[in-house]
């Protein structure tokens, strides 16, 4: 193949090699998470996991197992790195990210170690292109302590119906109230907008519900401006699991398909909304 | 406490209610809702009041519709809130199964619940403000032109016309009806485009007097899509220009009309006292049976009972007017006072005169005021009548 011969000779100085066959694998996961520019790279033997953030409220990772790439050489336990999102997906995209059948643009990502630049091998129908995207010291991400021992409640819904549901959403209201019960409504949605307030309401017994695991009555209020990128992950899904912990923190976690059928899974934690409470 | 409507709508016919709502939503900001014995009716009116639309959905439309005896509610609120319940028109069949709206006078709230697929269920509480009877009077049977067709011949026709374009002419002259771009200034340098219809592909070509009147394209296309959507013809009622059209889909469940005001022929010349027309043409002596507003002029009312001090007088106040020229003079003094100050109310720049002479509505203090002056408003201007009993 074109990308490993070009490459094979100085392989050996990266501590970081992924290759994958089509881009879309990666560059579509990192669009379900793109709301900040700045993006804090973790790879492990694992896999590569992408985290995102916004204002110590919101955070998104993206993961994306090491089986997913044709090839995943890492040659220390952790490499990390920061980098500008937007840059990278622009040059994961330089060929127009075709969806025409057949047409797949081949990757390979190389990383020398701290300080060096990201550096990527892009190629398609014979062309290839070589980016090369400096990186940033990278920060710590932030520990939003959601541990599953602290699961209040929990449901698994399958994206269909959800998406229907965001997609109406009112955004005028600033924020979005999520409840969950053991009894009625179960699972609801609620939005105060200008016109007035509107409730989506999903049944224990629904046919897109997978799991209902509610223990406690919980409402508790989410901004509308941080949920919003989180619709970017639930178009590409088709399940999704909500659950909340006992200080009302959220977690959305989302199971994406990529175009070969491999699963790869998007994380969504955000803060309630406390001052919000109190107004209403 | 009762709700002053409690109401199901079920299958397809949710589907034609969110259509009604967008299509009332290409007329005016705000949605009058008034549920009567006869039916819920849907109403909207444009800004300059040059544009009517009702649609009057039967009882027989909903699977199930309550409303309290003598008991008439009515209220107004944001179009653009109501259409956000009907957001995903388009799966709008597919995943919604039944619609149950329910309004409450004492709470201020209209729900709209929509019961889906999968146990999925939606509920939007709506505030609304009170507001008075939205009306325009206006009797299309007694329109001298009317063509009849399947949506798809008038779909197929604005088609041609590009979206910016705001007023459409149309025009019949023996078994032709011809649409054409209206163009305001300077023709010589605009594109021209005119299409040309034949009587047969009609179902219905009535025309007692040949005319060609300019209305506002938008609203007709808001109607062609409600149109499409039915599958339902939809029927021009027009005469001579100044008058109003009426387009109008019926059902036996469903009620649609939109009344559209026309350019006149000549605004200055109506203006200035001298319309020829008028002149020449007293109406029939039998006329002022049917003469009166009700007959030609659509008009606002503004109350829901009208004021029989009012009405008679007005009455015989045109009648006056169409007979006699001297009269006649007299009241368009009245007319031009009239015009003068209803000028501020209306758009700048279309010489469309507004059909709606008093305020939609006002408020409940001013309401009595308000009858008296849009009734005296609206008799002056009865040399509508006069124009359309003119052949």
């Amino acid at each position: 193949m074109l990308l490993s011969t070009h490459s094979q000779t100085v392989d050996d100085n990266y501590v970081l090699v992924a290759s994958l066959d089509n881009v879309r694998n990666l560059s579509n996961i990192l669009k379900a998470i793109t709301f900040k520019d700045h993006a804090i790279f973790n790879a492990t033997p694992n896999g590569l996991k992408v985290t995102v953030e916004d204002s110590k409220c919101l955070q998104a990772n993206a993961f994306i197992q090491a089986e997913i790439f044709q090839e995943f050489t890492i040659k220390e336990d952790s490499v990390g790195f920061q980098i500008n999102l937007t840059v990278l997906l622009d040059c994961l995209t330089i060929f127009g990210g075709s969806t025409v059948a057949g047409v797949t643009t081949a990757l390979r990502m190389c990383y020398n170690g701290y300080g060096y630049p990201l550096t990527l091998f892009l190629e398609e129908g014979g062309v290839v292109t070589v980016c090369k995207i400096n990186t940033q010291e990278p920060e710590e991400p932030i520990d939003f302590e959601f541990c599953s021992t602290n699961v209040t409640n929990k449901v698994i819904l399958q994206s269909e119906s959800l998406k229907e549901a965001f997609s109406e959403l009112d955004m005028t209201s600033e924020v979005l109230q999520i409840t969950m019960s053991p009894s009625q409504p179960y699972f609801r949605l609620s939005t105060f907008g200008n016109s007035g307030n509107a409730h989506y309401d999903y049944p224990k017994d629904s046919d897109m519900m997978e799991l209902f695991q509610c223990s406690k009555t919980q409402t508790n209020r989410y901004r509308m401006s941080l949920l919003k990128p989180s619709t970017k992950a639930l178009a590409l899904s088709c399940k999704v699991s909500v659950r909340t912990d006992s200080r009302g923190f959220l977690s959305l976690q989302y199971l994406v398909r990529n175009d070969d059928g491999q699963i790869c899974f998007v994380e969504y934690y955000c803060c309630p909304d406390e001052e919000a409470e109190e107004e209403y | 406490h009762l709700p002053a409507m409690d109401c199901v709508v079920t299958g397809g016919n949710v589907k034609v209610l969110a259509k009604a709502i967008h299509s009332l939503s290409r007329i005016g900001d705000e949605l009058y809702l008034e549920p009567e014995d006869d039916g819920l009716a849907l109403r909207s009116v444009n800004s300059s009041r040059s544009a009517y639309a009702c649609f009057l959905f039967s009882p027989l439309f909903f699977s199930r519709y309550t409303v309290p005896c003598g008991h008439a509610f009515r209220c107004k609120m944001a179009i653009k809130c109501v259409q956000a319940v009907f957001r995903s028109l388009s799966s709008l069949d597919k995943t919604v199964e039944k619609c149950h709206i329910e309004l409450v006078g004492e709470k201020s709230r209209l729900t709209f619940t929509l019961h889906c697929k999968h146990g999925l269920m939606k509920t939007h509480n709506l505030s609304f403000q009170d507001s008075e009877s939205l009306q325009a009077v206006f009797d299309k049977d007694s329109c001298s032109n009317v063509l009849r067709a399947q949506p798809r011949l008038l779909v197929d026709t604005v088609l041609h016309f590009p979206p910016a374009l705001e007023e459409v002419s149309l025009s019949v002259s023996g078994e032709r009806v011809l649409f054409r771009n209206y163009v305001e200034e300077e023709p010589a340098k605009a594109m021209l485009t005119e299409l040309s219809l034949s009587s047969d592909e009609f179902e219905h070509f009535a025309v007692g007097a040949e005319s060609s009147i300019t209305f506002c394209l938008k609203e007709l296309r808001g109607l062609l899509v409600f149109a499409e959507s039915t599958g339902l013809p939809v029927s021009v009622h027009f005469d001579l220009p100044g008058s109003p059209v009426v387009l109008s889909v019926t059902d036996s469940v469903l009620e649609v009309n939109f009344v559209l005001a026309t350019l006149s022929d000549d605004l200055n010349l109506r203006n200035h006292n001298n319309n020829p027309k008028r002149a020449r043409s007293p109406p029939p002596a039998d006329d002022f049976l049917n003469d009166d507003i009700d007959s030609y002029l659509i008009a606002m009312d503004t109350s829901e009972l009208p004021g029989p001090s009012n009405a008679p007088a007005q009455r015989s106040n045109h009648r006056l007017e169409a007979q006699s020229p001297v009269a006649n003079h007299r009241l368009e003094s009245e007319e031009a006072e009239e015009e003068e100050t209803g000028d501020t109310e209306r758009p700048p720049n279309k010489k469309f005169r507004s059909l709606f002479f008093g305020s939609v509505c006002p408020t409940d203090s001013q309401l009595t005021n308000q009858t008296a002056t849009s009734q005296e408003v609206l008799a002056s201007d009865s040399e509508d009548d006069a124009q359309a009993a003119s052949p």
